[in-house]
């Protein structure tokens, strides 16, 4: 205590909590973020050991520089045909986010969660895997499916929890599943599907198999101890996992500082772990993708494990719940220093001479009607509240694969509730 | 047929699942090489390979949540929790993702993994290696909890658990893993070998889950129970000369009320026994469901036995244990004339 006369001459301690550089009113300037030069960052062998490459975990890499061309030893080298169905992937999920956060403000939908300004970290990542490689995402990975061409109508049903949603209504909006797709059903606890992740790659392993796993979380969850419980499964069992931590800056309303982030990277937690970390530029399609087969080559020639921050932005609210401008400037989505992904890959295309204004505009538009028609299409299966589109027995189905008694009595007496509702409905 | 202790009977089960199904994998802390702190996985590396039995780190919320990524994988795993106090780390994989697993995603992916712990007290394990924390999970919807009290159900038992489609939490009453202890810590207890129990198949059997066992009928008095204190009560029940019967649950959920409700409309009376903290504790659900079924054939209040609302205390161990003392005053309160005629 200050009364403590030993200690009389001591300075005060002093808690220090994280406060972000700019809220709602300041102007945003991110000058102070490092940004290295596009092509800068050395490609090590994927069979390079982990301790032979620490400075990727306090690097960058990117491939698309300023002048929109790809360079340095990260350059995929992809062919024009990829790289307009990559860019055809992120602005049709572009489209699709702006489509169903309207039908959320419509009353369609209960919530609404967008991934506007990282597609990248996504799709990119998508079309490095294989097509029959298992993802666990977080909920912004919607750019998973889209990129594996999944039925656009199958995820609106999901969205509306209406008659045809494959997942009888159970799940929040935009909490996909598909088994089909390689995509794990979605929980709303964050980074539980880490360490399962690795699970599923230790698996994998085990039956001699070829496929590996990759899983996504936000900087601000990798604050959880699955988190931590997934990096310390993968590096001791060497599992072939991709562990992506999505550093959007955000979550919710806490920055990222509240994570960690004033400290140091977030791949550098692979540092401690010694695995693989590699910090990339998550607005550069290029830059993912390359970072993404780095690992995914690892991975599958059993040398385990890797890390990797995709250092983006968050360019709107946590959800359609949220409200931003409450708690950051406004200006942080157009001042960020790694720009728009969308635009970035647009611009390499058009630099390469594959890609015009015209043509993107026409994709645009073609990638909104083609939302719009599914929108149209899902509609007809039902939206949320107008009906209860599942039987009511559903809610009782799956919690077992066989029904116990206990569960069974307590169907008998949700239906009886609802024959009463139904009597009362009628006398009135 | 082969005399085994409880250890010996659940090393045989899992010896006999792994033998059958090359899905099934066995891990946990110190379970591979050195075969688990108490044995029950002894010599299953060795004769399955280090990749379907294997130590892992000391994290549990790692254990299970990497059980769920292996089950939909493909994989049945069992995994070991060393002490049930320690599963709370994993307790979110549990609750939030196994148990919901196949609900969330309407069946498409499962988490038919089992998770094995050693639980309750009666070993001076203190508070960090005594507890029963069976009623947390009684109470998550997309879980069975099964506890055996034999080495021949706990074979049976495990073996249906881990062939279950559903995420099942096995208790293992560590106080009987080398006999049927009875309550009176201060005599040596009575080995396996002497129990007809302790006759185990050596073969592949399946004792059903939600099935309990009447393992004494009698027409005075329902006493329900699991895990060691069936031995306690059939002990106590022995001693005093009441005609009841002692029903061993086996499986807490699914429970099965009908063998329940058979009985207590026939005996009117009924005690319920664990060894776990009283409020909220699985007896609070017992008493509520027999009062729905039977109130009308009941000649007395339903009494719980039970832990006491503590931690549980090293040192006091033995006034905390529902043992002999406890059992008997609560058998005279639920035997006593409550007509008001003499």
């Amino acid at each position: 205590m200050a009364s403590d006369k030993k200690r009389r001459n001591l300075p005060s301690l002093e808690l220090y909590v994280p406060e972000p550089k700019f809220r709602p009113g300041d102007e945003a300037d991110f000058s102070d973020v490092e940004v290295l030069p596009a092509g800068e960052t050395r490609r090590p062998d994927t069979a390079a050991a982990h301790d032979e490459m620490h400075d990727l975990a306090y690097g960058l890499v990117r491939v698309l520089g300023d002048d929109h061309k790809a360079v340095g030893p990260w350059d995929p080298k992809l062919d024009p045909d990829t790289l307009r169905k990559m860019l055809r992937a992120m602005a049709l999920t572009r489209a699709f986010d702006q489509r169903m956060f309207r039908a959320q403000r419509q009353g369609k939908t209960s919530f609404y969660m967008k991934c506007t300004g990282e597609e990248a970290v996504a799709i990119a990542a998508t079309f490095a895997l294989d097509r029959d490689d298992m993802t666990f995402p977080s909920y912004r990975q919607q750019g998973i499916l889209i990129a594996r061409d999944w039925s656009l109508v199958d995820m609106m049903n999901q969205v509306y929890s209406n008659s045809k949603d494959r997942l009888k209504g159970r799940q929040l909006p935009i909490m996909y599943s598909t088994k089909q797709g390689g995509f794990f059903s979605i929980s709303g606890n964050l980074a539980t599907q880490f360490p399962q992740a690795v699970g599923w790659a230790m698996a994998s392993a085990a039956k001699g198999d070829t496929r590996i796993a990759a899983s996504w979380t936000g900087e601000g969850s990798s604050a959880e101890g699955d988190f931590h419980s997934a990096c310390t499964f993968a590096a001791v069992y060497k599992a072939p996992v991709i562990l992506n931590v999505v550093n959007n800056q955000w979550a919710i309303s806490s920055f990222s500082g509240f994570a960690g982030a004033e400290a140091t990277t977030f791949a550098a937690r692979a540092v401690g772990y010694g695995i693989a970390g590699l910090r990339v530029d998550g607005n550069d399609a290029l830059a993912v993708y390359a970072a993404t087969q780095w690992a995914a080559e690892r991975a599958r020639t059993n040398k385990g494990p890797t890390l990797i921050e995709h250092f983006t932005y968050r360019a709107e609210g946590h959800s359609t719940s949220d409200d931003p401008s409450q708690y950051r400037s406004a200006d942080e989505a157009a001042e960020w220093p790694l720009g728009d992904p969308i635009a970035r890959l647009k611009n390499h295309l058009i630099a390469l001479g594959e890609w015009d204004e015209e043509r993107q505009e026409a994709m645009d538009k073609e990638c909104a009607e083609q939302v719009k028609t599914a929108a149209k299409q899902a509609e007809k299966n039902g939206i949320l509240g107008h009906g209860l589109h599942q039987p009511l027995e559903t809610m009782f189905e799956d919690v077992f694969e066989e029904m116990p008694p206990h569960l069974r009595k307590q169907e008998q007496e949700m239906l009886a509730e609802n024959r009463a509702a139904n009597n009362v409905a009628k006398t009135r | 047929m082969t005399q085994m202790n409880m250890i010996q009977a659940i090393n045989s089960a899992m010896d006999v699942s792994m033998q059958r199904d090359d899905n099934v994998c066995v891990f946990g802390e110190d379970v591979g090489f050195y075969g688990g702190v108490f044995r029950a996985t002894a010599g299953l590396q060795k004769k399955y390979g280090k990749t379907r039995a294997f130590d892992t780190p000391i994290n549990e919320c790692g254990i299970i949540g990497v059980a769920v990524g292996m089950a939909a994988y493909g994989l049945k795993p069992v995994a070991e929790i060393q002490f049930a106090d320690y599963i709370y780390p994993g307790l979110d994989q549990l609750v939030s993702e196994a148990a919901r697993l196949r609900y969330r995603s309407a069946g498409e992916f499962t988490a038919p993994i089992t998770v094995r712990s050693p639980f309750g007290g009666g070993i001076f394990g203190g508070q960090t290696h005594s507890q029963s924390p069976e009623s947390i999970f009684t109470h998550v919807c997309g879980i069975k909890t099964v506890i055996p009290s034999t080495p021949y159900d706990a074979k049976g038992l495990l073996i249906a658990a881990i062939e279950d489609p559903d995420p099942v939490v096995f208790f293992e009453p560590k106080r009987i893993y080398n006999g049927p202890f009875d309550g009176h810590y201060d005599t040596p207890v009575t080995p396996w070998a002497k129990h007809p129990a302790s006759q185990v198949p050596d073969e592949h059997y399946v004792i059903p889950l939600g099935k309990a066992n009447i393992v004494r009928g009698g027409g005075d008095l329902t006493i329900l129970c699991y895990g060691t204190m069936v031995h306690v009560v059939m002990d106590s029940v022995k001693t005093l000369g009441i005609d009841a019967e002692v029903i061993d649950l086996r499986t807490l959920l699914p429970l099965d009320m009908d063998t329940i409700e058979a009985s207590v409309k026939k005996t009117g009376r009924c005690m319920v026994v664990h060894e776990a903290t009283r409020t909220s504790g699985f007896g609070a659900e017992l008493v509520a469901l027999v009062q729905e079924r039977c109130f009308y054939h009941l000649e007395a209040p339903i009494e719980r036995v039970t832990g006491y609302d503590t931690p549980y205390p090293h040192s006091l161990e033995w006034a905390y244990f529902p043992g002999p003392v406890r059992l008997r005053l609560a058998i005279e309160r639920v035997m006593e004339d409550v007509s008001g005629e003499v």
